[in-house]
């Protein structure tokens, strides 16, 4: 048991598993509705816009949270309008709305050359570099963000199951629609320090997708999820701690290997069904 | 007495294209009425603006009174065309149905047990409370058409708005839909659909409106369906036989030259043998056998 106890004599460690298991909570949260909505790729393009923000943030020495966080609702708000408002598909509009948010940040990067090595950070996320202060402040995003979803917790599932026919039984799919664009945007940046840009879609994607594999229960669903979430969180931190690899891609890396594991059982499931079918039918 | 569902000189275009053209209608307390015309008539666009999801161009809809600029309409329950449901996503029938209350629930994330019963009691009146813990995807068309239903019973409507509930099930299971919204109509509740099924709705529904684009006749089925107004609302050469008291709606055959059936014959390969037929018109009415009973 000496290999479970020995990592957490470092600062660095303790910061970092508890973030990682804090933004695999918040991910495995959003993500389950994010994959029923059919959005997959918006946590990839809004993770990019915030970079955009983020850059925009320092540029002009503003808060962190706040202006890319602002940043980030608002591209998730205009994608929104965009796609609603005009011929142009939620696809087109996150790829246009997003990849313009982030070449901002590029520009900027590129012009003032000072602050690069920073923005690796945030690309690649830096997890080790984690203070408490910041852990503290995902712990609040990922409480305020389960607050959110428990209160709105029939609406979303309504608005998320058939957003049109919620809309006639009362739900104000629109409020929905902007509540759950700004928990995103907050999730994003909490999560942007373990995993970076670059790795947070697939920690919004994988572990609901492998929960949907395994269950046709929503409530399970979004357990399994969150579970698949913290469980990689943990992991993947002693994994890079022992095998000196980058935690975020480890994180994501076990996340794969789980949804593997599913798409395994899940199939096997699927035939023993099927075999069950026929001995009924026999 | 002031009508339950009023469209004035209703206008409606998407971008461009119109789709409702100076429609007005009444549909008053009680009434049950069946919404028929071809496809790309109106009639979804219709049903979306007496929902409020869509607002006219010109004219207004109102509810009760109450127009519905800018808002959904009050104490409507509405049952969307099956084919538009996911029916991958992870919810049972016992869900799907509590979703009809989300108007009176409170902020709890979980159901109260006078919500759950009351989803029990809707699920027991149309005979698939057995059904209540499975998910949506194992269940017939019929099943299915009811779970909808009832999910629109327990948000207590005034008024039902079903889109084609008579679609993608077969025969029996759409006259079973019918004679149980008749049921539901003589219990009080305002019922308004579209069909395909034009022979289904002479056979069940007291009132139809015929419409392209703008109304061309509405009454009692047997008033309504004439020849000269289906072929005026169907663009096409319609058939109206009475027998018995029945009413049967059929496309008249057209008849086509061979040239009109067989493609032109490639250089070289012999023409294709196929049998004379009376090909499909692209927008021809759901024509069945005759119905079982005329109920009112």
């Amino acid at each position: 048991m000496q290999w479970l106890v020995e990592p957490f004599q470092y600062e660095f460690f303790r910061t970092g598993i508890a973030v990682a298991m804090l933004a695999g909570a918040l991910c495995g949260l959003l993500g389950v509705y994010i994959v029923l909505r059919g959005m997959s790729y918006i946590g990839h393009g809004l993770s990019h816009a915030i970079f955009g923000g983020a850059v925009v943030s320092f540029v002009m020495q503003w808060n962190f949270y706040l202006g890319a966080g602002l940043w980030g609702f608002l591209t998730a708000v205009l994608i929104n309008q965009t796609a609603r408002r005009t011929r142009i598909g939620a696809d087109a509009a996150i790829g246009v709305i997003t990849t313009a948010s982030f070449a901002v940040g590029v520009a900027l990067i590129s012009r003032y050359r000072r602050f690069t090595q920073s923005f690796d950070a945030a690309l690649f996320g830096n997890i080790l570099g984690v203070t408490w202060d910041e852990v503290a402040v995902v712990a609040g995003i990922t409480v305020l963000v389960a607050a959110v979803i428990l209160v709105a917790y029939k609406q979303l599932l309504f608005t998320t199951f058939d957003a049109e026919v919620a809309q006639v039984y009362g739900v104000r799919t629109q409020w929905i629609d902007t509540l759950f664009a700004l928990a995103l945007a907050a999730a994003i940046i909490a999560s942007m320090q373990v995993l970076g840009v670059t790795l947070i879609a697939a920690a919004l994607v994988i572990p609901a997708i492998t929960a949907r594999l395994l269950t046709d229960s929503f409530d399970r669903m979004m357990l399994y999820a969150v579970t698949i979430g913290v469980l990689c969180g943990a992991l993947g931190m002693y994994v890079s701690f022992y095998v000196d690899i980058a935690s975020g891609a480890t994180i994501v890396l076990l996340q794969s290997t789980f949804f593997v594991f599913a798409l395994i059982v899940s199939g096997l499931r699927h035939q023993a069904g099927r075999r069950l079918a026929h001995v009924h039918v026999d | 007495m002031e009508p339950l569902v009023e469209l004035r000189n209703v206008s409606f275009r998407y971008g461009t294209a119109p789709v409702l053209d100076d429609v007005s209608l009444h549909l008053h307390r009680g009434q049950f009425a069946a919404l028929v015309g071809p496809s790309g008539a109106g009639k979804t666009s219709l049903l979306k603006l007496v929902l409020g999801t869509l607002q006219p161009n010109q004219g207004d809809v109102a509810i009760d009174g109450k127009s519905l600029r800018n808002q959904p309409a009050p104490h409507v329950g509405y049952v969307p065309q099956l084919e538009t449901v996911d029916w991958n996503f992870p919810v049972t029938v016992e869900q799907v149905v509590l979703m009809g209350r989300v108007r009176r629930d409170g902020w709890l994330p979980w159901h109260s047990r006078a919500a759950k019963r009351e989803a029990h009691a809707v699920l027991e009146r149309l005979e698939i409370d057995h059904l209540a813990g499975r998910h949506i995807r194992n269940l017939s068309g019929g099943q299915q058409q009811r779970v909808f239903l009832a999910r629109a019973l327990i948000a207590q409507p005034e008024l039902l708005v079903l889109d084609e509930p008579t679609s993608g099930v077969d025969m029996r299971t759409a006259e079973n839909v019918l004679h149980l919204l008749a049921d539901l109509n003589r219990q009080g509740i305002t019922i308004l659909m579209t069909t395909h099924d034009l022979n289904s709705a002479a056979a069940h529904v007291p009132w139809v409106v015929c419409i392209n684009r703008r109304v061309i006749a509405e009454g009692a089925p047997e008033d309504v369906f004439t020849d000269a107004v289906l072929s005026e609302t169907y663009q096409g050469e319609m058939m109206v036989i009475r027998h018995d008291g029945m009413i049967i709606v059929h496309q008249k055959p057209h008849h086509h030259t061979h040239r009109d059936i067989l493609p032109d014959p490639v250089p070289g390969h012999p023409a294709p043998r196929t049998a004379a037929r009376s090909p499909e018109p692209a927008e021809a009415p759901v024509t069945t056998e005759v119905p079982h009973a005329v109920a009112g």
